[in-house]
This record gives structure tokens, C-alpha cells and sequence, in this order.
């Protein structure tokens, strides 16, 4: 992992609570993949004072692209930054997803700012020939992000939002049983964004046999191995061994992850 | 820069050929992807415990108004898998290993010092009596001066490597627990660990770590620590390593001059991952603008 100067193209909000940036990274010398993610900083100061961690939304040939929610300190001063100014990002960092090429459809699982961390999943998908069937959850409809971007990589979107009360786990499992694996063979099984939504796409997986990863979030410290603030509980055969998300994921076999 | 300044400094018989190390904890073999470990005055990994233990609950880590509170709890996979796995790590490097040693008792910080003490790689040992994560609302072994005299000469005679204790800046006086270090046998002081903190989040009114309290660390405590530097050098011919809050090579200076022999630096790589080559070369540039020939110089040299 690298710390780079990278030059921001634009920063701009998108909806109430999200913001999009788009970064310069001709300079970085590394290959990006889905699910890794950078240790930004936010700001120049020392309140907010850590580096944040935002995973990469789109990675195109000369650029990325982030999309992050607006929650507090860190992410509040982000907005600030404008276009023609520079990002202080480290990375890449982390495992990203593997996605298998033998693959045909997958299935994306995200809530909220989850979505951030899938996009990229759907547009390398896109990319291998891969169709995407993508579960959507928000607040409200005004809280859904990258719906046309998932189109555009040919995903096929199922929207549930708490406002129209769609968003509970039995009306999600029935779209992913009855309107999805019924008709299609799901080769894999993709989710980051919620503990509700992660437990039931492990049980699924489980049942219907079909591997899976999950992108996980934990606090951290340095992103960079060294600390231990970011560690999570993977079970390895009969026993359970803690790994640093950082480094070791963010992303990690559904099966495995010990959801608390 | 031209090679004329000498930055060397002593710890004991362990000479370093600079005073910049990183800190126990905020350190680990993954960071060689962005720093040039050759370049450190010596190496400090994570403090070891004798047996694998897991840490504490999360979140371990909160971010204050410049600094940080960590509860990471001495996460540690034993020191046999430190020996089979850690060492092996650091030992391509030419810098020296200063491993750091935290135990639950003082039998097993004999212990494991001895165990570590006859590795050849391993060139110091540091004492970590000061976690503030211990079982018993933050308390350790540092923070009694009976306790931490009577630790300190029991690992002194497993071992001539030079021993660091690495001090609790949660004490009354840090004095006494320098003086009490020193007449067990100590060849260095580190001045400090971190403080005991807390911090609270006014929506939830929840804390903001899991384990309710932690260790602060970061610039916000380096005025802090500069006054415990500057008080320990007065009662202690000790080398002092300053520890706490060193952001640039200005800062390691100013440590120095208030009694500092050496300076490690922890949070400052979560900012920068080439914080500490950075800093060097800040001291680098400081000594060249003030010529300075001899590092050394700086040591204690504030002028009241
Ligand atoms: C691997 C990874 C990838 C992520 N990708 C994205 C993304 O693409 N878009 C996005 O909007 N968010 C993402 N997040 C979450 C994002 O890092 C947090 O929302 C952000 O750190 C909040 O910072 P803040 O200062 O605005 O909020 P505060 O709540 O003020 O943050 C205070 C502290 O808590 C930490 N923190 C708070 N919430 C989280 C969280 N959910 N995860 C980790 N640390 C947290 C912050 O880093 C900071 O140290 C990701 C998290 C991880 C671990
Ligand atoms: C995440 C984290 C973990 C730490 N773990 C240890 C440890 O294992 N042993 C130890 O002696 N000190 C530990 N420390 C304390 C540091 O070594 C150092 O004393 C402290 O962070 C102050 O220095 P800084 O302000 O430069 O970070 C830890 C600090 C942090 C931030
Ligand atoms: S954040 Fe430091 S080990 Fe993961």
C-alpha cells in the first residue's frame, strides 16, 4: 500500500446523505480490484484526525470513482474538497472480491452505502459477461444510489425500501427465492451493507449451496495490518480465528465470517 | 545530505544509528511496503505475552480532538509464534529488534524476557509494565514503584540485554516509578506509554470503545509527555526514549532537548505511513540548518 496525492476531477452531492467523488489515478501504479479500498484523508487537519476507509465504487482506466455517505466528522470535511484539489489517499488496500469465470449470474446483496462497495462488483462482472441480479435496500426511495449505474452494467435491480415497506428479511428472501434462484442458476452470492441482510444471505447461501463473499466494516486504526483495532471472527473449521478486516479481508468467504 | 552528522545515540550497550524507532503496537512487518525499515534506528514490534490472547471488545479503536483512544488489549498470538513468524520478519533488516514484553505477572514477564533474551536477533528488551488494558480498570505494574523495582531485577537476572521499562504516564509521580526502574536494573526509560482516556458519544451516550476506557495517544498528549521527559531526566541518568504524540521531526527535537536519547513514534503512521523516515529526515534537515554535527548534542540541552 502506497500514499498518493491523487488529483480530484469532482466531488458533489448526489442525494441528502451521499456524495460522489471522482479521483485522477494515473499515478497510482497498482491495479485496483473490487472490494479493496483506501485509507483516505479526509481533511488536512487533526480533528477529523485518522484516515478513513471508503471503498473504490467504480474503477475505470484513468480514474476511481468513491461514493460515500455523510455521517460525521470525516466524511463532513470530505465534502469540502473540491475539484483541482488533491486527495490524500493509501492504498489499496485490502483482499477485494474473487469472482469466479466460470460464473454466469450473480447476486449483489447491499443496504444503504453498501452499494458503494458492489458497484464495482457488477462492473467487472459486467466486464467477464457475468448478468447481475442486484437487491437493493434503503430507507426510501430518495436513499437508493446507482440504480441506472447497475443497469448500465446490465444488472437486473429489485428495489425494497422501509417507506414502502418492502425492506423486512421475509419479503427480501422471498425476492431472492421465488422471483430469483427459481428461474436462475445464482453462482454466487455478494453483500456488504447489513447485518440483517448479511445473515440472511449466509443462510441462503448455506441452503441452496452457493458460495458467497461478504465485505465487512470494522473501525481502524492504521489500515495497514499493524494495529489490531479492525479484527473479526472467521470460522476455520471447528474453531474460530480472528483476522484483521484491513488486511485479511475486507472481504471474506460468507460461510466463514462468525456473524455476531 | 552530507554525512558528516552523526546521529548516533546509546542505550546501553546497544548503540543506534539513529534515535527515531517506531512504537510498540503501531507497527508491524506489513508497513515494509511503504517505509524502509533499514532506515530505523531499531524495530519494535507489538508487545508479546507468553500465551495467545484474543483482546478486547470492539470498537478498539475511537478518534479525539488530535489524538486517539485504542483498547486494543494486547492482542497477541504467544511468543512462540512470535519467535517462528515475527522475528523471521524483522530479522532481514539491519536495524535492531527491541522486542517488547507485557505479562500478567512478574514470574511470566521473567519468563518470557528469558525466552526472548536468547534469541541473538533480539538485541533489547522493552517492558511493557505500563498497559492500561489490564484486567482491573486500567491498573499496571508501573504504576507501584515497590512492584516495578522488584519486576524489573527479576528479569535483570535472566538476561545482560539491555532492558527498557516502559513507564505509565497514569501515576501520581513519574518520578518515583523512573528512580524504582532504575535501581532495578533498567538500562532505559521509556517515557510513556499512553494515558487513560475516555470519550463518549453525546447521541448514544454510549463509549466510544467497547472496552469503556483506553489509551490516548497521539499529538494532543506530546506537552504531556515533553513535561514527564523533561521531570524524569532530572531525578534519572537513564537514557530516555520520549514516546507519545510525535508528529514531525520538530517534535522528536523537542523531546530530545527536554531529556530524550531516542524517540518512538506510533500514531503518526496511521497518518502517514513515512512518518518515521520522514521525521529522520526533518532531523536531518533541523541539524544540517542549526549545524548540528553530533545528535548527541541535543540531548537535555534546554536551556531554563
Ligand atoms: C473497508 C471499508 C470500506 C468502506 N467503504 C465505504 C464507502 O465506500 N462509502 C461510505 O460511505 N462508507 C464506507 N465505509 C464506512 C466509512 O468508513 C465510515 O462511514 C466513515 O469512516 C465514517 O467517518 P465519519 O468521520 O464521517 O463518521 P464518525 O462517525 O464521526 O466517525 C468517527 C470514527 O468512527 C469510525 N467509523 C464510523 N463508522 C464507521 C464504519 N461504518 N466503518 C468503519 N469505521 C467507522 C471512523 O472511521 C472514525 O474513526 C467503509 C468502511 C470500511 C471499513
Ligand atoms: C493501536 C495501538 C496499539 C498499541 N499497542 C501497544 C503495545 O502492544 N505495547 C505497548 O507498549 N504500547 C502500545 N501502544 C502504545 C504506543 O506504543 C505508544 O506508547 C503510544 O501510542 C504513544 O505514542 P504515539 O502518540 O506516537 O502513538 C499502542 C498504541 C496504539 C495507538
Ligand atoms: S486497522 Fe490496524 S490492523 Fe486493521
Amino acid at each position: 500500500m502506497q500514499r498518493h496525492l491523487a488529483n480530484v476531477l469532482s466531488n458533489k452531492q448526489v442525494s441528502s446523505r451521499y456524495w460522489h467523488m471522482v479521483v485522477d489515478s494515473t499515478n497510482l501504479n497498482k491495479t485496483v480490484n473490487p472490494g479493496q479500498f483506501f485509507q483516505v484523508r479526509c481533511a488536512d487537519t487533526y480533528f477529523p484526525f485518522l484516515r478513513r476507509p471508503l471503498s473504490v465504487y467504480r474503477i475505470n482506466e484513468n480514474t476511481i470513482e468513491f461514493l460515500y455517505l455523510v455521517k460525521g466528522q470525516g466524511t463532513s470535511a470530505m465534502t469540502k474538497i473540491q475539484a483541482g484539489h488533491s486527495l490524500d489517499m493509501m492504498g489499496p488496500v485490502g483482499e477485494g472480491f474473487r469472482l469466479d469465470r466460470s460464473a454466469q449470474n450473480i447476486l449483489l446483496v447491499a443496504r444503504g452505502v453498501g452499494v458503494a462497495t458492489l458497484a464495482a462488483v457488477a462492473q467487472a462482472a459486467y466486464r467477464q459477461g457475468v448478468k447481475s441480479y442486484a437487491i437493493m435496500s434503503a430507507r426510501s426511495r430518495d436513499d437508493l444510489l446507482a440504480i441506472e449505474f447497475l443497469e448500465d452494467y446490465g444488472a437486473e435491480v429489485f428495489i425494497v425500501t422501509e417507506d414502502e415497506g418492502t425492506s423486512d428479511v421475509e419479503n427480501v428472501k422471498r425476492i431472492i427465492k421465488e422471483d430469483i434462484c427459481a428461474t436462475t442458476v445464482i453462482d454466487a452470492i455478494y453483500t456488504c451493507g447489513s447485518r440483517r441482510l448479511s445473515k440472511l444471505s449466509q443462510s441462503i447461501a448455506n441452503e441452496l449451496h452457493i458460495p458467497g463473499e461478504i465485505a465487512l466494516e470494522e473501525h481502524m486504526g492504521c489500515g495497514m495490518g499493524a494495529c489490531f483495532s479492525c479484527v473479526c471472527d472467521i470460522r476455520e473449521g471447528d474453531t474460530t480465528k480472528s483476522v484483521r478486516v484491513c488486511t485479511e479481508g475486507p472481504v471474506f468467504p460468507l460461510d466463514k465470517v462468525v456473524m455476531e | 545530505m552530507t554525512s558528516s552528522k552523526n546521529m548516533q545515540v546509546t542505550i546501553g550497550d546497544l548503540t543506534l544509528k539513529n534515535p527515531i524507532m517506531p512504537a510498540s503496537g503501531a507497527f508491524g512487518p506489513e508497513m515494509e511496503q511503504a517505509l524502509d525499515f533499514d532506515r530505523l534506528g531499531a524495530i519494535v514490534p507489538k508487545s508479546i505475552t507468553k500465551f495467545p490472547q484474543p483482546g478486547n471488545a470492539k470498537p478498539r479503536v475511537c478518534e479525539t480532538n488530535g489524538g486517539m483512544i485504542n483498547s486494543i488489549g494486547i492482542q497477541s498470538k504467544g511468543v512462540e509464534h512470535f519467535l517462528s513468524h515475527t522475528i523471521p520478519a524483522f530479522e532481514k533488516y539491519q536495524s535492531p529488534i527491541i522486542a517488547s514484553v507485557s505479562a500478567e505477572s512478574i514470574e511470566e514477564f521473567v519468563d518470557v524476557s528469558a525466552t526472548l533474551a536468547n534469541q541473538a536477533s533480539i538485541r533489547g528488551l522493552e517492558l511493557n509494565i505500563s498497559c492500561p488494558n489490564l484486567k482491573g480498570d486500567g491498573k499496571a505494574f508501573g504504576m507501584d514503584a515497590t512492584i516495578t523495582r522488584e519486576l524489573i531485577s527479576q528479569v535483570r537476572e535472566v538476561t545482560t540485554k539491555p532492558i527498557i521499562a516502559k513507564l505509565t504516564p497514569n501515576v501520581t509521580s513519574i518520578q518515583d516509578i523512573a528512580i524504582a526502574a532504575e535501581q532495578g536494573g533498567a538500562d532505559g526509560l521509556n517515557v510513556a506509554n499512553t494515558m487513560l482516556a475516555m470519550a463518549i458519544d453525546v447521541d448514544t451516550r454510549k463509549p466510544l470503545i467497547g472496552n469503556v476506557m483506553g489509551g490516548f495517544s497521539g499529538p494532543a498528549v506530546k506537552p504531556i509527555i515533553v513535561r514527564m521527559i523533561y521531570q524524569v531526566a532530572q531525578v534519572s541518568s537513564l537514557p530516555i526514549i520520549g514516546c507519545g504524540g510525535v508528529m514531525s521531526g520538530r517534535d522528536a527535537i523537542e523531546m530530545m532537548i527536554a531529556g530524550a536519547s531516542a524517540v518512538q513514534v506510533g500514531t503518526a503512521s496511521f497518518i502517514n505511513p513515512t512518518a518515521l523516515t520522514d521525521i529522520l529526515t526533518e532531523i536531518e534537515e533541523y541539524m544540517e540548518q542549526n549545524e548540528i554535527i553530533e545528535i548527541e548534542e541535543l540531548i537535555g540541552s534546554i536551556i531554563i
